[in-house]
């Protein structure tokens, strides 16, 4: 399916109404997030921005240092509009308890369940899915027609198309739903395995873990349709034609790595790879056309110690450029015909919007 | 200080720092460096990912049996915490049900229901490797996550939810390690640049109080190693220093490189200066190589140097 032919990031930009930026943890995801959302600010759109542990200067010079859970507006010189919002993933999930229960009383004893504060906390992939669940009510939200996402730096980095589903399965667990059951309903349906499979769990965990699952399950009876329609929502977001995936990577293999493993299973999802950012490129010192370096031959022809030392480490310095374009290779060639960017290493971190534009010059 | 007694402070060494940082150069250096002085080193890997046997030339991943490395004296395995489960089942005769409770999806609510559950079942057979005396030194190559310590703190954390049972036995013996200076300390390992400098330092504040752990020298990776007498040196000056390159154009680039090097040097030196400032920790530094894909070549020559810096330490 090829319905947007664009050949350039500017195009994306313009064009689409999502970007999520995916890649691996320290590769400057939540700054190149960023400059995209400049960009799009620039081009005039009404621009969102959701970043997920951002480096605290950087929060602050997008004026997102405290965790409100609500998107900040930026104001700046350009024609469009800038805001910026932190992931918040307990707050989302409390929202979308909120949202669903039938009644005060549900939603208070979900809350305060420990079973729930753990899940909302530290579940694996809750806060890849609270950050889509934010993406669609962001995209839903008619102050913005451009939202970009970054998403968190799990290992592996595709939990977040998997995040709803885990859920899903966690809130169907059948084990669970035979310990709600009435007492004499109980009795009947749960086999002698199953109360032996319980105990020993319970003998592993002890029996208040137990309970405390069971009194979740229970508070969360009737909840659970609400939340698969919405995670159905969220995912045809994610599959909408208007949605880019971005790629972000640093040229170092095993981030290379990482991409290229992403990129494959994004397209086993049926989704693809509609732009490449290499970040943190190592400048080149290369004349035009120029060969091989012969190290051993050119040192012959200086005399200091000090000279040698220069022509050792312009020859190291082209070395690393050629390394780095080798690993970038394959993977340029796996999501071409996207568009694709480098971005050289830069002298300092990205900690205000000056850095932030330096980053979103090369995009556009 | 001795290199074999630098290696022998502690049992195990746990190497942690954020994603990205070169955590898993540092764990291969610090057990090679041990090994070849006489150690006999356990390299302990908790992804089941392929970089670390990487370095060692090895294709895929370490498996869950010890393998011998090189020489004899360092040894590695891999540890994820899906083998940590399995081997607790088993040795809470619970090995019969292990399947089920992955099956029937009743782990991800138990793991769900008790944070760090997986975390603690890790730590607790590196405790149990230690108590063994499987090696002199077990080094574990922590996962990698956005924040360098949370696997750290979760013991505590779970101290305080579990009450009763074997999970919090487990959880108490794991802090009874993680605390214990003669038994366990810490490695952090950084990048001298600003935002891995500012979350090193935090990490280590929050380890040493939340945890009790014993932080070892702090891990600097991928330092510029200077070239003498580039300061002070105008263009021209340089430029002559390179004179037999006939093409001016070739000067030109040499001379460019060479500014750039000095200014990725000078940001360098600002960052170690600021950590030495906020971290009274002694400092190692690991040269940059000039490659990004390195082999077990690199590992030993980095060995070497890093065998330097330690004899140079002060005895503690």
């Amino acid at each position: 399916m090829n319905n947007h032919p664009e050949t350039s990031f500017t195009n994306l930009i313009s064009q689409r109404n999502t970007i999520i930026c995916c890649g691996s943890g320290g590769v400057g995801k939540t700054t190149v997030a960023a400059a995209m959302a400049l960009c799009g600010a620039t081009q005039g759109r009404k621009t969102c921005v959701v970043t997920v542990d951002p480096a605290r200067r950087l929060a602050d010079a997008l004026g997102i240092g405290q965790l409100d859970n609500s998107p900040r507006k930026i104001e700046g010189p350009w024609p469009g509009e800038l805001w910026a919002v932190m992931l918040d993933t307990k707050g989302t999930f409390d929202e979308l308890i909120r949202n669903y229960s039938s009644d005060q009383a549900q939603v208070e004893s979900i809350l305060h369940n420990r079973l729930y504060k753990n899940l909302s906390g530290s579940f694996s992939g809750t806060q890849e899915y609270m950050a889509m669940e934010k993406l669609y009510e962001l995209h839903s939200d008619s102050r913005f027609d451009f939202i970009v996402v970054d998403t968190p730096p799990t290992r592996n980095a595709l939990d977040f198309l998997d995040a709803p589903r885990q859920l899903g399965r966690f809130l169907d667990n059948k084990i669970f739903r035979l310990l709600m059951m009435p007492a004499r309903t109980y009795l009947k349906a749960v086999s002698v395995a199953t109360r032996t499979f319980l105990r020993a769990i319970s003998k592993v965990v002890g029996a208040e873990v137990v309970a405390d699952a069971v009194a979740f399950f229970q508070a969360f009876e009737g909840l659970e349709q609400g939340f698969r329609d919405r995670a159905g929502k969220v995912e045809s977001v994610l599959s909408d034609p208007s949605t880019a995936f971005v790629l972000m990577t640093s040229p170092r293999t095993e981030a290379v790595d990482e991409a290229m493993f992403f990129a494959k299973k994004l397209a086993e999802s049926k989704m693809k790879v509609e732009g490449l950012v290499v970040n943190r490129v190592h400048p080149s010192f290369k004349l035009d056309n120029q060969g091989p370096i012969d190290l051993a031959q050119l040192t012959t022809r200086v005399e200091s110690q000090l000279g040698k030392d220069l022509l050792e480490n312009w020859a190291q310095m082209n070395l690393m450029a050629d390394q780095e374009a080798t690993h970038v290779r394959d993977l340029r060639a796996k999501v071409s015909p996207a568009p694709v960017v480098e971005i050289p290493l830069l002298d300092g971190d990205v900690h205000d919007l000056d850095s932030v534009r330096s980053i979103a010059s090369f995009l556009v | 200080m001795d290199v074999v007694k630098f290696c022998k402070q502690t049992t195990v060494v746990i190497v942690a720092g954020k994603g990205g940082v070169g955590k898993t150069t540092v764990s291969a250096v610090l057990a090679t460096m041990a090994a070849r002085v006489g150690v006999s080193t356990l390299l302990v890997e908790l992804d089941g990912k392929a970089a670390l046997p990487a370095l060692f030339g090895l294709d895929g991943p370490f498996g869950y049996e010890t393998i011998e490395l090189v020489g004899g004296n360092l040894r590695a395995r891999r540890l994820t915490p899906d083998d940590a489960l399995l081997d607790y089942l088993a040795d809470h005769s619970l090995g019969r049900i292990s399947k089920r409770l992955v099956n029937s999806g009743a782990l991800d609510v138990v793991s769900t229901a008790v944070p760090g559950l997986r975390d603690i079942l890790v730590l607790g057979k590196i405790k149990q490797l230690e108590r063994e005396a499987d090696a002199e030194l077990i080094i574990v190559d922590a996962p990698a996550t956005g924040h360098a310590i949370s696997a750290l703190t979760t013991p505590q954390g779970l101290v305080d939810a579990v009450t009763v049972g074997p999970i919090r036995v487990q959880a108490q013996d794991v802090i009874g390690l993680l605390s214990d200076k003669q038994r366990c300390s810490v490695v952090l390992v950084t990048l001298a640049e600003e935002t891995p400098v500012n979350e090193s330092v935090q990490a280590a504040y929050e380890m040493e109080d939340k945890v009790g752990v014993n932080l070892g020298p702090i891990v600097v990776n991928g330092i510029y190693p200077p070239i003498d007498g580039l300061g002070n040196m105008t263009d021209d000056d340089l430029g002559d220093q390179v004179r037999g390159i006939a093409d001016p154009a070739t000067r030109d680039m040499i001379i460019r490189a060479a500014r750039f090097r000095e200014g990725r040097q000078e940001l360098q030196r600002e960052q170690l200066d600021r950590l030495s400032r906020a971290l009274p920790l002694p400092q190692l530094q690991i040269p940059h190589l000039f490659s990004t894909q390195l082999s077990y070549p690199d590992i030993e020559g980095l060995a070497d140097v890093l065998a330097e810096q330690v004899a140079g330490l002060p005895d503690s």
